[in-house]
């Protein structure tokens, strides 16, 4: 081990005493600098260390451990002369754990590079060292302690700076010595270790708040935890427990009394994880004690054990005297004036309560164990969580039983980061001898002991683990209906779908034109057929309980849904009720930003099973292909719009036959909503090559065939593609969903009452544009490698045929195209013309782009929508066509 | 700024190498050029070496540029603070 050659010439060494303490109250230039080369001399190292590899890192490893092997008796001989603590064989043992059963556990462990790999996750986990690290080591387990953090150290690549407890400087310090002379001969940095040759607590604190100390681990006292947490610095703190044992009537008593001796007895029970309460049941008391006596315990009787808790435990502090520390037990009878055998191993005390009255309740680190008789399991467990709490938090407990509910229960209610079952709690938490617990000389308490961890602290808290994420694209989907039907006549399908009892959902227009008849006319003949005629609107919470009264009265088990959006939506959600009638609308329309992490999840489990089929008689909404239905609560004034694949219709039958009569103006704006949902779906966030076809296909029918079913409602091929259209744009929007064309529309059509279809109409020229601008803000998605939606348009514009020899150009064709359409099915080509007063608009505008943003169609829209651009657009919309670059300055200053 | 030298550093002979330039800042002003192509590491004698070369450099106001730096050893003069006293040079 180096010094700074510098400066310990300059500092005067106690090494006699091991005790540098000096009554300064601030810290000389030259201890300073004497503290500067040892931070200097450690900084280098570790920079040096980093260019070393795993083969390097274990090739010094190995050496070290033998060497602290070789040397544990030595090191344990040292450490008893010098502290007068503890037992030299157990001691000897320690040293061993510490570098032996250690290096088993980390021999084969990675901690230079890669040092674990998640291929289907796409991350991968790599070391840093932490670099220079300061550690505080304690008086009751010194060398242990500084074998096992020189091993982690030079696994791991980081340099040590040494503070021992000053009554034990003199062992830890030959302690770092062999391990330094070891690792230095293999290869390790010069100067990886230093141990400071005499300290103050200022010293101390100059080295925690040492810029270039990246982590103080402190294994100590409460004041030397403390200190290390006040520090500012990262710190692992590792202090004192109290460990309660309950011992259950179960239990093997044979085993469990000599586990406690072992673990109690072990280096005089300096292990601060050594049991400290027994608590025993009732029915094996007396049996306990007396098997305790037979192996060498002296049981106290009350007076003794009085006089004990007044002469073991400081009555001013309610903490153990330090004089008893590591003594034996016939030691500490001798202090106390106990008459007690020569072999006497453990010294047993009943109490009565734990907490300030009792004071052997607390803490004890020598062969002292407070025993508490117990009338019940629940007493039992209540003391035990009172001696957790009475400072023992976050470390360690102990049982012994075989009732594995009481075991469960146990666990529970402990706060302790080793719980150990039916071994012996010191050994036992030191992990690796009676357990496969990580081996370790520091217990993390948790934040219950104010400690940053609660494990056993290992490598792993020596590094700096870095993740290297790889960029992994959402997964994707396509999900429809299990069957689709399309082309005049479909409706004939019905006839391979048996049902006992069907219920048609329908409005009373449709049951007047006849279409009723022409489904019973081809449901399966055995089919019980009921009609159920609701209200031609978004389906209120009545109309859908109403519906579901029907369903339960017919026991139904098949749904045929006639009619437009709102019918097909009210038939999802009376088979959603039906089927899992503790479904709560008002909680399944909760808000969501990915429909795979949504907080609230459809029910799974039926009572009933239904299987619902679609028949859209509107050539727009495409609701018999999608997840998604809106519900309105006119009693709270609020709409709830539930999306998920599980509302998705089992079947959807798309049969023009149905449309053929359908008004202009409905197929004017059903048609144009279908447009949107194709021209939505195609640059939305989410769009794949599996929704893309779709959404071009859907495009290309609605440009080519909405003017001729427009002007020529009879014409049975074009009502036919445009029907296809519709459904075809809604599996691709099923599936990526819309964008912000949508979002607006929704909060303009509510607040103005405008009809859907018109509403996007007057939106979509703008939006367009919109997106295929360079956004202000990019949205975040990992699907898209880089802004496409003005290439995507260019790409229709293309296969429009629309012409253009730039980007630019065909975006702006495809907007002429659009516009040329909807002049052609004569919409109003401004929100003016709607006859809204611009002071009414701009009344509204704050409602308006409040909802626009809560609207969920904006999140996959391919820019991100800023409010302030939403506002820009809705005013090009009030303004009509061709103001879209011009509006931001032709509108209100406040807007 | 004229380059007074630019030197090879051996892989094998690093201290050596650097004791060598020391030698060569005896001239005033210029600039000096280590050559670190071959070198793959460092350590803790050549650091010292190479704080001491950068307090010297300083003394006599000559640049020490070093050339071929691998970004390892570039880390570790990062981490003891020596990368802002030299010049890298490609």
């Amino acid at each position: 081990m180096t010094s700074p050659a510098s400066v310990s010439k300059q500092i005067p060494i106690p090494r006699e005493s091991g005790n540098g303490h000096t009554s300064d109250t601030t810290l000389s230039n030259e201890r300073m600098a004497y503290l500067e080369g040892l931070v200097s001399q450690a900084r280098t190292a570790a920079a040096v260390f980093t260019q070393f590899t795993q083969e390097d890192v274990d090739r010094i490893v190995k050496p070290m451990v033998l060497a602290g092997l070789e040397q544990a008796p030595h090191l344990a001989r040292l450490a008893i002369e010098e502290t007068r603590l503890g037992v030299l064989e157990d001691k000897a043992l320690k040293n061993m754990v510490a570098t032996e059963f250690v290096y088993d556990y980390i021999k084969d462990k990675r901690t230079v590079g890669v040092i674990r790999e998640f291929p289907e996750r796409g991350l991968v986990e790599m070391a840093e060292p932490i670099g220079v690290i300061f550690s505080l080591t304690p008086i009751t387990n010194p060398t242990s302690t500084v074998l096992f953090k020189c091993v982690m150290a030079i696994k791991t690549r980081n340099a040590v700076i040494f503070s021992p407890h000053p009554g034990a400087w003199r062992c830890c310090y030959e302690a770092v010595k062999i391990m330094y002379d070891a690792a230095v001969k293999h290869g390790a940095p010069e100067g990886v270790f230093t141990c400071l040759e005499s300290h103050t607590l200022l010293d101390n604190a100059y080295l925690m708040r040492h810029k270039d100390v990246g982590l103080i681990d402190a294994t100590g006292g409460p004041s030397a935890v403390k200190a290390a947490y006040s520090s500012g610095k990262p710190a692992l703190g590792v202090g004192p427990g109290n460990t309660p044992v309950y011992l259950e009537k179960t239990a093997d008593l044979d085993m469990a009394v000599v586990d406690v001796i072992t673990s109690k007895t072990f280096d005089n029970g300096t292990i601060c994880a050594s049991e400290q309460t027994l608590v025993i049941d009732d029915e094996i008391y007396e049996v306990v004690l007396r098997k305790f006596a037979d192996l060498g315990a002296h049981i106290c009787n009350e007076k003794e054990a009085e006089l004990l808790g007044r002469t073991v435990i400081d009555p001013a502090t309610g903490f153990m005297q330090p004089m008893a520390v590591g003594q034996k037990a016939t030691d500490i009878a001798r202090m106390v004036g106990l008459s007690v055998k020569p072999k006497t191993k453990l010294l047993i005390a009943p109490i009565h309560g734990v907490g300030p009255d009792h004071p052997l309740s607390v803490e004890k680190l020598f062969p002292v164990l407070a025993v508490y008789r117990a009338k019940s399991v629940a007493e039992a467990l209540k003391v035990c969580v009172d001696v957790n709490h009475a400072g023992g938090l976050g470390h360690t407990a102990v049982i012994f039983s075989r009732n594995e509910e009481i075991i469960r229960q146990f666990g529970e209610l402990m706060n302790a980061g080793r719980i150990i079952v039916n071994s012996p709690g010191s050994i036992g938490a030191l992990g690796g001898v009676y357990n496969d617990m990580v081996p370790t000389f520091s217990f993390g308490c948790g934040t219950g002991g104010g400690n940053s961890t609660m494990d056993n602290v290992s490598i792993q808290h020596y590094l700096n683990i870095k993740r290297v994420a790889r960029r992994t694209p959402a997964h994707m989907w396509l999900r429809i209906p299990k069957e689709i039907y399309f082309n005049m006549n479909a409706v004939e399908n019905l006839r391979q779908f048996p049902s006992r009892s069907t219920v048609i959902v329908t409005n009373a227009p449709l049951e007047q034109f006849g279409h009723v008849d022409i489904v019973r006319r081809y449901l399966p003949p055995e089919t019980r057929v009921h009609v159920s005629v609701i209200p031609d609107a978004e389906p209120e919470v009545k109309v859908v309980t109403e519906g579901i009264e029907a369903l339960n009265f017919y026991k139904a088990d098949q749904i045929v849904a006639l009619g437009g959006g709102s019918v097909i939506d009210a038939a999802k959600l009376m088979k959603l009720k039906y089927e899992s009638p503790d479904a709560d609308f008002d909680e399944l329309g909760a808000p969501f930003l990915d429909i795979r992490k949504r907080v609230v999840e459809f029910p799974a489990t039926k009572i009933n099973h239904l299987r619902l089929i679609a028949i859209s008689t509107t050539s727009g909404t495409g609701s018999e292909v999608t997840p998604f239905a809106v519900l309105t609560d006119k009693q709270r004034g609020r709409k709830v719009t539930l999306a998920d694949y599980s509302l998705t219709p089992d079947v959807a039958i798309v049969d023009p036959q149905f449309v053929m009569s359908m008004p202009k103006g409905l197929t004017a704006d059903t048609g144009i909503d279908c447009l949107t949902h194709a021209l939505e779906a195609y640059v939305s966030l989410y769009a794949s090559p599996y929704t893309d076809g779709n959404a071009i296909q859907a495009a290309q029918l609605a440009f080519h065939y909405l003017p001729l079913a427009y002007e020529n409602p009879r014409d049975e091929e074009a009502r036919s593609m445009m029907h296809n259209a519709a459904c075809i744009a809604a599996i691709a929007f099923a599936n990526v969903s819309v964008g912000v064309n949508h979002a607006l529309a929704h909060a303009f059509g509510a607040r103005f009452h405008v009809a859907h279809g018109r509403a996007n109409a007057l939106m979509l020229p703008h939006v367009i544009r919109y997106n295929a601008s360079v956004p202000t803000k990019f949205m975040p998605s990992p699907n898209q490698r880089t802004y496409v939606a003005d290439k995507k348009y260019a790409t229709l514009a293309d296969l429009l045929g629309l012409g253009g020899q730039t980007r630019e150009e065909k975006v702006n064709n495809l907007v002429a195209a659009v516009e040329r359409l909807l002049d052609q099915l004569k919409f109003p080509r401004s929100i003016a013309e709607l006859g809204i007063s611009k002071e009414d608009f701009e009344r509204a505008m704050p409602d308006l782009v409040k909802l626009a943003f809560d609207d969920p169609s904006g999140r996959t829209n391919p820019r991100m929508p800023l409010m302030s651009e939403m506002a820009d657009l809705l005013w090009s919309a009030y303004q009509g066509r061709g103001v879209a670059k011009s509006a931001r300055a032709a509108q209100p200053q406040n807007a | 700024m004229p380059v007074i030298a630019e030197c090879l550093v051996d892989a094998e002979r690093v201290l050596p190498a650097l004791q060598e330039a020391r030698e060569k800042l005896d001239g005033a002003g210029g600039e000096l050029v280590l050559n670190f192509s071959a070198v793959r590491r460092l350590d803790v004698s050549a650091l010292r070496a190479m704080e001491h070369l950068a307090v010297a450099a300083d003394d006599k106001a000559v640049k020490v540029g070093l050339r071929g730096v691998n970004v390892e050893i570039y880390k570790v003069l990062k981490l003891v603070k020596l990368a802002p006293r030299f010049s890298f040079l490609t």
